[in-house]
């Protein structure tokens, strides 16, 4: 073959440097699945055969011109309604980086999926219709982005076409935002004014917003700074399976013993002195085992294997934890809930709850309050949370957690609850202020 | 003050364990499809780095159709056998003895009838969760997939209910006869997986590579001539340099006229492709919702 003769070309870009996860929310006819279509068409991240799909899905509709929405939604029953019924993940890279789209519905009965996809994200584009400016379900969606913890913010204000680009209006929306904004907590916030539809300010700067000297959409995205959006703060590994090679006749494995995890927080360092949880014994890191080598750290969020100085009682479950910063320790908290199940919760319902790598049962003795989502005011001692509510409720495990507030950690201080019997997934939980910190064996540093 | 970076492989790598040791910590009898195929080489090089030095805590499981590229069953069992793995192999041909799979009159593709194979392979280990090397970016069906995806005790998906993952916190409890399948590669794309292949240097079947081969133009497509595709009248007939960009079977896998000879070829023509990789395969042109209704009965 004369193939082994044509040197390699050079690569067409060179790889992307990191990921921004982010998604978009709007109410049903806010032109979200159109602006990521419209991002993935401008971006020039479609293929031919996509092209050529929407095309023909074009003309059984007969509305004339594509539907960029067609490209997202995906089930045969969106497609027939027009509608997104459940998270649609899409995938595109530039050359500055790569992009992971969660596309969530925004029907007041989705809020359970919005939350699915925010819940991973780095940003979070509320769409806004400029005709209408901001409505409950916008308020909710800023509500959920700051509930839990999105750092970055983009409200998009679309269809300006449609209200003669008019800068006033985008001034007044902006307004209506920054009204309640403060008591959201979030501190990146960048709006700009664009048609999803014909692509201003997407991809392109339009040409109708001389007054705008803003960002477009990707450009935005491709420069937001999310390096530091990693918990580098106390060390937590939760251990997720414990690597006992059984080999034997091999003497180099034989007493290998390894605890494997993500770390969820902080850096790990070869020689580190580490508190095991349960347990609370103190010993050192003797090794940091990768498939690549033994490393001297590792960091948030990396996936590792750790060998400890001492044989100690860890499992799945447990925790391998810095002995500065300790976490919340404890069979009762508080934690803020979004209910994602028709059964209602009642107070003395019993789930189970996983937490990192661990699940137990828990109780829910009381329900502290109920969010309402139009005022973002709470309303004291609801008797339950229906589906989409979100509220403060009060639990107790059967065996002690140990965990982060949310606002301090999000992959230590969040869970889910699970409803016994039928398995389903009933609610996310985000932890309040731990009442009770770790204290390890021969602590010096007890309260 | 050191700098902690990961780039995107780094950042789906570490994604990808924490679902395998999941997996591992979650289910009594987990199994890990693996076909020979570029993703599932992936996800076998990733089981490494979750598992090791460890054994690899499940076996391999593959559905032959019995309308394989050779290559890939040839690479298939060498890699098992590299990594000492265990691998159990359950074929289309055997089911459809039994009576497991039955043949629509005149139906050829072997696509639909993997489907009560592989779903008697699971009752007949009792495993409870299948891992398998599908991406979101591969179809519009599969983009709506979760991590850890639910399936009844029919193995059926029911897109409307699926359970919310919220985090990095996947809820695996499943009810006797319910079954898990996993898909730790879901935010990968097809050039992630060739990037991952020159980053850790992984061996692919030779198919993928620029090859010389005899093609039928059918539907579009160029076909692979052999004993199963015999060219018709008046079709058209030529020996091309092609390579295969996704292999399903020998009678539905268009191949693409490539020059690529190594993985950085590939990512080169991949990076400026104009044409999705599913786009080579016949079985999911049939329909624009053909994916869905196969993943419903049971698909994986």
């Amino acid at each position: 073959m004369d193939t082994q003769k044509n040197p390699a070309p050079v690569t067409a870009r060179p790889p992307p440097v990191d990921i921004l996860r982010f998604n978009t929310c709007g109410s049903v006819d806010d032109g979200k699945s159109t602006l990521i279509g419209r991002l993935l068409y401008d971006s020039k991240s479609l293929m031919e055969d996509q092209i050529e799909a929407l095309e023909r899905s074009a003309d059984l509709t007969g509305g004339g011109g594509i539907n960029l929405a067609n490209l997202t939604d995906g089930l045969r029953a969106e497609r027939e309604q027009g509608i997104t019924i459940d998270v649609a993940y899409r995938y595109f890279a530039t050359p500055r980086r790569k992009f992971i789209i969660a596309d969530t519905p925004g029907h007041v009965q989705y809020t359970r999926n919005m939350v699915t996809g925010a819940s991973t994200a780095n940003l979070s584009i509320v769409l806004v219709d400029a005709r209408a400016g901001v409505i409950e379900q916008s308020r909710r969606h800023t509500a959920i982005a700051a509930l839990l913890r999105i750092p970055h913010l983009v409200v998009a204000v679309n269809k300006m076409d449609l209200v003669g680009w008019s800068e006033e209006r985008f001034r007044e929306i902006r307004a209506q935002f920054e009204e309640f904004l403060p008591r959201l907590g979030i501190q990146d916030v960048t709006f700009i004014p664009m048609s999803a539809l014909n692509g201003d300010n997407v991809v392109d700067a339009s040409p109708h917003t001389p007054w705008y000297r803003g960002p477009t959409l990707l450009g935005h995205l491709e420069t937001v700074h999310v390096a530091s959006d990693w918990n580098l703060g106390g060390l937590r590994l939760p251990v997720q399976w414990v690597n006992r090679p059984n080999r034997p006749r091999d003497a180099a494995w034989h007493d290998f013993r390894g605890y494997s995890g993500q770390i969820a927080g902080g850096v790990l360092h070869r020689g580190q002195e580490v508190v095991t949880l349960p347990s609370g014994v103190i010993t050192r890191v003797k090794e940091i085992w990768t498939y690549d080598g033994s490393v001297e750290e590792a960091f948030c969020p990396q996936s590792v294997t750790v060998v400890l100085e001492h044989d100690v009682d860890l499992g799945r479950g447990g925790m391998v934890v810095g002995r500065d910063q300790p976490p919340g320790a404890g069979c009762d908290l508080t934690a803020r809930v979004c209910w994602m199940h028709p059964r209602v919760l009642q107070a003395g319902r019993r789930f189970l709850l996983k937490h990192t790598a661990q699940t137990v049962p828990v109780v829910v003795p009381e329900l502290l309050s109920r969010l309402d989502l139009a005022t973002l005011e709470p309303a004291s001692a609801p008797s339950a949370l229906a589906m989409n509510d979100i509220g403060e409720i009060r639990l107790r495990t059967a065996q002690p957690l140990f965990f982060d507030a949310y606002t301090r950690n999000r992959l230590t201080g969040s869970f889910i609850l699970i409803e016994p019997g039928t398995n389903a997934t009933v609610a996310a939980g985000l932890c309040g202020e731990p009442r009770e910190f770790v204290r390890p064996e021969g602590a010096e540093y007890a309260i | 003050m050191p700098s902690y970076h990961l780039d995107h492989l780094q950042h789906l790598e570490t994604e990808a364990i924490h679902i395998l040791r999941e997996v591992a910590g979650e289910f009594e009898r987990p199994a890990l499809l693996f076909s020979g195929g570029k993703d599932s080489i992936c996800l076998l090089r990733l089981a490494e780095k979750a598992f090791r030095p460890s054994e690899l805590p499940l076996p391999l499981l593959n559905v032959d159709t019995g309308h394989h590229f050779p290559e890939l069953n040839e690479f298939r069992d060498r890699r098992a056998a590299q990594l000492c793995a265990r691998l159990i192999v359950r074929t289309v041909e055997d089911a459809i003895a039994r009576g497991i799979a039955l043949p629509a009159p005149g139906e050829v593709s072997r696509n639909r009838l993997q489907i009560p194979a592989l779903l008697a392979a699971i009752e007949e280990f009792r495993f409870d969760c299948c891992i398998g090397g599908a991406r979101r970016d591969e179809e519009k069906a599969r983009a709506k997939e979760r991590f850890f995806s639910f399936r009844d005790a029919f193995g059926q998906w029911d897109p409307k209910n699926q359970r919310p993952e919220i985090w990095n916190l996947y809820n695996a409890r499943l009810n006797p006869a319910e079954n898990m399948r996993v898909f730790p590669l879901s935010n990968w794309t097809e050039l992630d997986v060739w990037e991952y292949i020159r980053r850790e240097r992984l061996e692919v079947p030779s198919i993928y590579f620029s090859h010389a081969r005899r093609c039928v133009r059918r539907g579009g497509q160029w076909l692979p001539v052999n004993d199963l595709v015999p060219p018709r009248p008046a079709e058209e007939v030529r020996d091309l340099v092609v390579r295969v960009r996704t292999i399903g079977d020998i009678i539905s896998t268009g191949c693409v006229e490539s020059r690529a000879a190594t993985v950085d070829d590939i990512i080169a023509e991949i990076a400026a492709a104009r044409v999705t990789e599913r786009g080579s395969r016949a079985d999911d042109r049939a329909s624009e919702a053909a994916m869905e209704d196969r993943k419903k009965a049971g698909y994986f």
